[in-house]
């Protein structure tokens, strides 16, 4: 079971980490000693040139073997899902900072891009960790640099709010989750996940017990992934922080809770998977409804985005509660195609509110004429959340139906199907108003810093070959998914 | 060989990025890209048509790729009988939809590119041989659609009527979707390939569960009454040349995927429901008709027409017999061109008189005696008079229908309906339709010239084009049904062959 593996590869193996540790550090004395300067744009980009070389040095020297390997004394596993996921949040990072730069009050600021590199770190770790204690740490270095992120901009009073609102809701489910761990802990006397699950079986411990932990646990996953009913923070929070801060919450760090569900709910509870599907099926269903229903009536941009997201989450909520590799296979897919889509819409946001200096959907009139491409982009981003082909989350939503249907989970993949209908409602009202309304602005074009468009057609190019070439990215899920199951 | 159905497909939908690419300003060059996207499209159509060989029958011009190996999805097309006669409709209504179109003036770039994806996702629809790849083509019409409705459609009801036509349309396909995933399961043989599907024998009562999901669901885009309503508010509230694309080819892309996937893949499902479609599909074509009858604006008589005569195609689905479905096949490719002419004369009269209102025009002949001379020669054809293509398409339907004899099932007592009444009750569908097209056309082509339009201008050489072609077709197809009757022949013969030779 436990294959050793010499130092060397080992280091090797967390080559993602260690790069984004130095990159973090780069960047902190790149900060202090240019502090003078007047035009630090630089910052920006070397920070995503520095998430690209990482990428691109982890996928030629850190790729995973066939079999997984269990490293670091037990506590992180190097497996396709774990890599997988680690690039998924290296992608997701460097469009960030290329969305981010179009804000003047964060792009010269050298702590965001630390922040977020350190975040991205603890993301990593979270996506690979296979020992409770790890995990909680991974959780909490994820966590903490978004907090301050998420309050990043001082001088706006929303921002602040949404921060402290952040941190106190954030701060609340990572305890009640670390209370359902010491239970864990307590039960099977191991933090390693895959031994819990053979400690819970092994044991003779009371199906109430299990409930309550496995509920516990759920509660800090449900924050994470903006799961109802542990939402409430999501709109508020997505509205007040800088849109870049937002885009990145709503889909790198969703990714990562969904990560983490998805290898703690199949290795550690596969005796209690006629359980833990229905919960999570049930928290899928109400997460659904609350997001596109809420979703109905924004008129805020930021906000619309925001219940979409939940609703997003409930979607990619079925694939796990199929509880097969199909659905597992189809969450990661999902998950990606969410990420370039969210993204994509987020940064159009960024780059749109900075110009008009609202983010209210009637301030989208005349988009069109005003910039045709935004617009179409802005169409393919939200089309592809409704689940419309060519683009990507059509065949995302076709395969987590299709786990549910193969499971017999007609009803599920029914609530999902009727929640599609009002999802693509509000999405076409959007995409309305930036087509056929006018407004005197039209005329004048956007000006605006080159880095966003960078982004802007990397996740254009993305939405469009997942939704178009799925083959690849399908093998890849694929390979996840089976990596979070066979243990 | 070339691959003559995957030129067909991806040439609208080059020209479409290609356009949109292009700068906004360069009128010429966009309407020219579309023009000549069309034309050899509508060429290359012609000569699938042309070369497909009924004697050997079945699907050809086949292509196939690996797309997504591991679930089984693969780019496969290939055309048969039925299917055939549909490319060549959608090249000729797509042409003189670019045709008639050619005049427009507010942002032509995106009208001549949404036009063309429009353009590919119908032509993908027909040739589709894989289930994922129909759905994909299926709903790449979605966006087209809605925004060239919501952009350039009828001021007033262009909101609504996009917004309920795409959430229609939407929720079919999504219903559909769910019956297609549960025949990809239920096969066990985790292909998307519908030949390979077709040979998968599902048991009756998994036939008897899925059926309704699939038929209905894209039976929606057919027109089905009661899911009929975005139909006339649709075709109502679109451009003209969206008008002609969404009742001419788009309800008949419904109609065929309910046809190929319903009905192919689940033939003991389509057995024990055939007595509701012919139930609805008789409705569809009574009370569209009725409706027609009592409008007082132009466009939204055709509209409704298009309910009734859409109700044909599926009562010959219904009646699971030769004759039935071969009057489907030619009703299809009939309608088609005939609804689109049509649209084409109702925007033409709206352009000039800025109204639609019947009893405020009149003697419309005088002005644009083509115009006039188009829509008498479709009404006819929908009247189903002999010489005209309807009447080739009608009058094997009611054919068919009088030998249909669906059983009901056990729970409405188990029963026969009698294909006789049916066949009555639809003929006389016929009769009102006769009322209200020689209504409408004495109302606005002759008459008095009321005086605010004295000044009307004609219609010009590229709308005489596009009528006079559609025309020539309506009535060739008329005296010579020999041009097609033995190829949608063909494609019948397979599908009773899975029937069972009922």
């Amino acid at each position: 079971m436990t294959t050793t593996v010499e130092i060397g590869p080992m280091l090797l193996a967390i080559l993602p980490e260690i790069g984004l540790v130095l990159l973090a550090a780069l960047i902190l004395v790149l900060d202090l000693v240019t502090r003078a300067r007047t035009n630090r744009n630089f910052l920006g980009w070397i920070t995503a040139t520095g998430l690209v070389v990482i990428g691109v040095l982890s996928a030629v020297f850190a790729q995973p073997g066939a079999t997984p390997a269990v490293i670091w004394g037990g506590m992180l596993r190097l497996d396709n899902a774990g890599f997988l996921f680690s690039m998924l949040f290296i992608s997701g990072a460097a469009l960030t900072v290329l969305f981010a730069m179009e804000s003047e009050s964060i792009r010269e600021r050298g702590e965001f891009y630390i922040l977020l590199l350190v975040s991205t770190l603890g993301m990593c770790l979270m996506a690979s960790a296979t020992d409770l204690v790890m995990l909680y740490l991974a959780i909490e270095t994820t966590s903490i640099p978004l907090y301050a992120l998420a309050v990043f901009v001082t001088v706006d009073q929303k921002s602040v709010e949404s921060g402290i609102k952040y941190l106190l809701f954030g701060a609340m489910s990572s305890a009640v989750m670390l209370f359902g761990f010491s239970f864990l802990y307590g039960f099977t006397g191991t933090t390693n996940i895959s031994n819990i699950a053979q400690g819970l079986s092994s044991a003779s411990i009371p199906l109430v017990a299990v409930l309550a932990v496995l509920a516990l646990v759920l509660v800090g996953f449900a924050f994470k992934i903006s799961a109802v009913p542990f939402h409430f923070w999501a709109p508020d929070v997505y509205e007040g922080s800088p849109t870049p801060v937002a885009g990145f919450l709503s889909t790198a760090s969703k990714a990562a809770g969904f990560a983490v569900l998805l290898r703690v709910m199949f290795v550690a509870f596969p005796g209690y998977s006629s359980i833990w599907t229905i919960i999570v099926a049930i928290m899928a269903t109400a997460s659904m409804f609350v997001g596109n229903l809420l979703a109905l009536t924004q008129k805020n941009l930021k906000r619309l985005l925001a219940y979409s997201s939940i609703a997003q989450a409930g979607y990619i909520l079925i694939g796990v509660a199929a509880d097969t590799q199909f659905g597992a296979s189809g969450a990661v897919y999902y998950l990606m195609a969410y990420l370039v889509t969210n993204l994509a819409a987020f940064g159009i946001v960024t780059v749109v509110g900075r110009v008009i200096g609202s983010d209210e959907i009637s301030a989208y009139a005349g988009l069109n004429r005003r910039s045709p491409g935004l617009a179409l982009a802005l169409l393919a981003a939200l089309l592809s959340l409704g689940g419309i082909q060519p683009f990507a989350g059509f065949f995302g939503k076709l395969l987590v139906f299709g786990a549910a249907i193969q499971q017999g989970m007609l009803w599920l993949a029914l609530v999902g199907i009727l929640n599609s209908i009002i999802g693509l409602y509000y999405y076409l009202t959007v995409l309305k108003v930036v087509y056929t309304y006018r407004s005197e602005e039209e005329a004048r074009p956007m000006l605006s810093v080159p880095g966003w468009k960078v982004a802007l057609v990397l996740c254009l190019v993305g939405i469009v070959t997942l939704g178009v070439v799925m083959a690849p990215f399908y093998n890849l899920s694929t390979a996840a998914a089976t990596a979070f199951g066979v243990y | 060989m070339l691959p003559f159905l995957s030129l067909i497909i991806f040439i609208p939908m080059a020209a479409g990025i290609i356009i949109l690419l292009l700068p906004a300003e360069r009128r010429e060059w966009i309407r020219r890209t579309a023009l000549a996207a069309v034309v050899l499209d509508l060429l290359l159509s012609a000569w699938v048509y042309a070369t497909y060989n009924i004697a050997a029958g079945g699907y050809q011009f086949l292509e196939q790729l690996p797309w997504v190996p591991a679930l089984g999805i693969s780019y496969h097309v290939g055309v048969d009988g039925i299917s055939t006669p549909l490319v060549l409709m959608a090249g000729v209504v797509v042409f003189c939809g670019v045709l008639i179109s050619w005049n427009v003036q507010e942002r032509p770039r995106e009208f001549f590119a949404f036009l063309m994806f429009l353009a590919s996702s119908v032509f993908g629809v027909f040739s589709s041989l894989d289930l994922f790849m129909l759905f994909f083509f299926f709903e790449l019409a979605v966006f087209p659609k809605y925004l060239m409705i919501v952009m350039y459609g009828w001021p007033k009801t262009r909101e609504y009527g996009g917004m309920k036509l795409t959430l229609y349309l939407f929720i079919g396909s999504v219903v559909a979707l769910i019956g297609a995933l549960a025949i990809y399961f239920g096969s066990g043989k985790y292909t998307f390939d519908l030949l390979e599907l077709a040979k998968a024998g599902f048991n009756v009562e998994f036939q008897k569960l899925w059926f309704p999901f699939v038929f209905l669901g894209f039976a929606i885009l057919g027109g089905i009454f009661p899911f009929h309503s975005w139909a006339p508010d649709g075709h109502v509230a679109a451009p003209t040349a969206i008008s002609m694309l969404l009742a001419g080819v788009e309800m008949k892309v419904g109609a065929f995927a309910a046809l190929r996937v319903g009905i192919e893949l689940l033939p003991e499902g389509a057995r024990s429901w055939a007595w509701l479609i012919l139930i609805l599909a008789t409705i569809n074509i009574v009370y569209g008709a009725f409706i027609a009858m009592i409008q007082s604006d132009f466009k939204y008589v055709i509209g409704f027409s298009s309910v009734s005569h859409m109700g044909l195609v599926l009562l010959g689905f219904a009646t699971l017999n030769e004759k039935g479905l071969l009057g489907s096949g030619m009703q299809m490719f009939s309608h088609g061109v005939m609804t689109a002419c049509f649209f084409a004369v109702v925007g033409m009269v709206y352009d000039r008189a800025h109204t639609r209102e019947i009893t405020k025009l009149g003697c419309f002949f005088k002005k644009m005696p083509w115009a006039a001379v188009g829509f008498i020669v479709a009404g006819l054809v929908s009247m189903g008079m002999p010489g005209f293509s309807g009447f080739n398409a009608e009058f094997p339907i009611f054919m068919g229908a009088w030998q249909a004899t669906p059983k009901l099932p056990d729970l409405l007592g188990g029963g026969q309906i009698s294909g006789a009444v049916v066949a009555i009750i639809a003929i006389m569908g016929v009769v009102i339709t006769a009322a209200y097209i020689l209504l409408v056309a004495r109302r606005v082509f002759f008459g008095d010239l009321p005086q605010e339009y004295s000044e009307v201008s004609d219609v010009t050489v590229f709308d005489k084009l596009a009528i006079g072609l559609l025309s020539a077709i309506m009535i060739g197809l008329g005296w010579l049904p020999g041009m097609m009757a033995p190829m949608v022949q063909s494609g019948v013969k397979s599908i009773l062959a899975i029937l069972g030779g009922a």
